[in-house]
């Protein structure tokens, strides 16, 4: 196995000409969750974005650099195949509206065409829920509608949907700065519980969450990584001033 | 997860609590088996481990603040914790000092039977464990009976001292070795003077209230 899950090589990022992440390196070990934190418009999330490819989506993207993911370079890799190994949860909530929690889960296999057993859905649904610490919230109405669940438990059946396919990295967008505390705090629970199987990497503002789940920190300013670090040293003892005056609210 | 946190850093300071206490009660085991091996251990093997756990703890602490941002109970709690380090370790050098004392007298012929030591070390070392035993069960009754129990000890403190100047005047051969007997009841003394900041911070993380230097008399 590679020593790290993901190498991050020199990567700049950008929209029609002009660059959003500059020359970005970082290595990410196996099952530790990383968090990304920085003011806005700092790059965080045009940089995780493009791990799974989805930054190319966006007309007049561009990119360069390279992305090693388990020694494989992404960018030779479809991007499908490559999202199945990577999966996104966003800032908001997105289910697809139209299909019940059953489906919803097993959606990463529906949309791929992938044909599987009724036992093996079944196994496949209830594992990933139970990841996700929704089932026993749900398991009586798996055949209703995704939207009908609250705010904070549609945000984990978004997490269980990127469990099903297994992936190696779950990339986190801000997933939870538009649910209420408490469904905040589980979402929190739940990234250190999922850290035991795959390697989480989280955007965040929130300088305390960071705190809270992350093993390590990134701290990004103006499209480039400023520190990389422990999140416990960064968050007593930080190298660069600019984290400092972060850290201490004195900007972003 | 924040409760987990608290619950490390708690046995952590448990751990150096049952330390400082093996370190008193060795260096006066030491001291009336004449066991200088012992006395030996106390400086050189369980002196660097307090001093390594101090560091620990504070480096712990340190984290738990800037990481879980902690407020009310769990604030006074990882403050206190912080504090209680620190009186810890100063019981682990005051337990060097009486070794080192110890050290000397047992090469020497006694000036006097020990009967006043050994109480206020056993009077010392109970004080020392109840206030940890407060702080684990967030017990203030008992607390409070720490503190009370100061008293004892000074008193043991200041006959120790009258009787020894009685031998000290009688026969000034017996100075030196006098001196040494001083100075570990004067470390004694100082080993229950800091079980009682413990427990003074005991109930100031129970309670939130204040009761060193008789605070809460002048409020109330």
């Amino acid at each position: 196995m590679e020593k790290y899950v993901l190498k991050v090589i020199d990567l700049s990022a950008g929209y029609s000409g002009n660059w959003v992440v500059k020359n970005v390196s970082m290595d990410v070990p196996h099952n530790k969750a990383i968090a990304i934190m920085g003011p806005s418009g700092c790059g965080k999330s045009t940089f995780i974005r493009c791990i799974n490819r989805m930054h190319e989506v966006v007309p007049g993207a561009s990119v360069k650099g390279k992305i090693l993911l388990e020694g494989e370079d992404i960018f030779e890799m479809h991007p499908v195949k490559l999202r199945r190994r990577v999966g996104m949860v966003f800032q908001r909530p997105n289910p697809f509206p139209t299909m019940n929690i059953y489906d919803n889960v097993l959606a990463g296999y529906i949309l791929n065409g992938i044909k599987l057993k009724k036992e093996e859905k079944d196994r496949i649904v209830e594992q990933s829920l139970k990841n996700a610490f929704l089932w026993d919230e749900v398991k009586a109405s798996l055949y209703k509608k995704g939207t009908f669940l609250s705010g904070g438990q549609q945000q984990r059946l978004c997490i269980a949907r990127s469990l099903a396919m297994n992936p190696n990295i779950l990339l986190l967008d801000e997933p939870t700065s538009a649910l209420d505390p408490k469904a905040q705090a589980m979402i929190e629970e739940l990234i250190t519980e999922l850290k035991k199987t795959v390697t989480i990497i989280l955007v965040t503002h929130n300088r305390a969450q960071a705190a809270r789940v992350s093993d390590y920190t990134a701290f990004m300013f103006l499209g480039e990584i400023i520190e990389f670090d422990d999140t416990a040293k960064m968050f007593t003892a930080p190298k660069d001033k600019r984290t400092e005056e972060y850290l201490t609210g004195k900007f972003g | 997860m924040i409760e987990q946190k608290m619950d490390e850093l708690k046995k952590k300071l448990i751990e150096e609590a049952s330390l400082a206490e093996r370190m008193v009660s060795d260096s006066i085991k030491g001291l009336l088996d004449k066991d200088d091996k012992a006395l030996d251990e106390v400086v050189s093997e369980l002196e660097p481990r307090m001093n390594d756990l101090e560091i620990e703890i504070d480096e712990l602490c340190t984290n738990f603040i800037a990481l879980y941002e902690p407020r009310a109970g769990a604030l006074r709690t990882v403050l206190m914790i912080l504090k209680m380090n620190n009186d810890l370790e100063r019981i682990g050098d005051l337990a060097v000092n009486i070794s080192t004392s110890s050290k000397y007298l047992i090469q020497h012929p006694q000036v006097k039977p020990l009967i006043d030591i050994p109480k206020m070390a056993d009077e010392a070392t109970k004080m020392l464990r109840d206030s940890i035993d407060a702080f684990i069960n967030s017990n203030t009754q008992l607390a409070h009976e720490v503190c009370e129990r100061d008293e004892i000890v000074d008193n043991l403190r200041d006959q120790i001292l009258r009787e020894l100047i009685t031998y000290m005047t009688a026969d000034p051969s017996t100075i030196e070795r006098s001196i040494h007997l001083i100075k570990i009841s004067r470390n004694l003394e100082r080993v229950a003077d800091l079980s009682t900041n413990i427990a003074e911070d005991v109930i100031f993380m129970v309670e939130g209230r204040i009761i060193k230097h008789h605070k809460d008399e002048k409020q109330a």
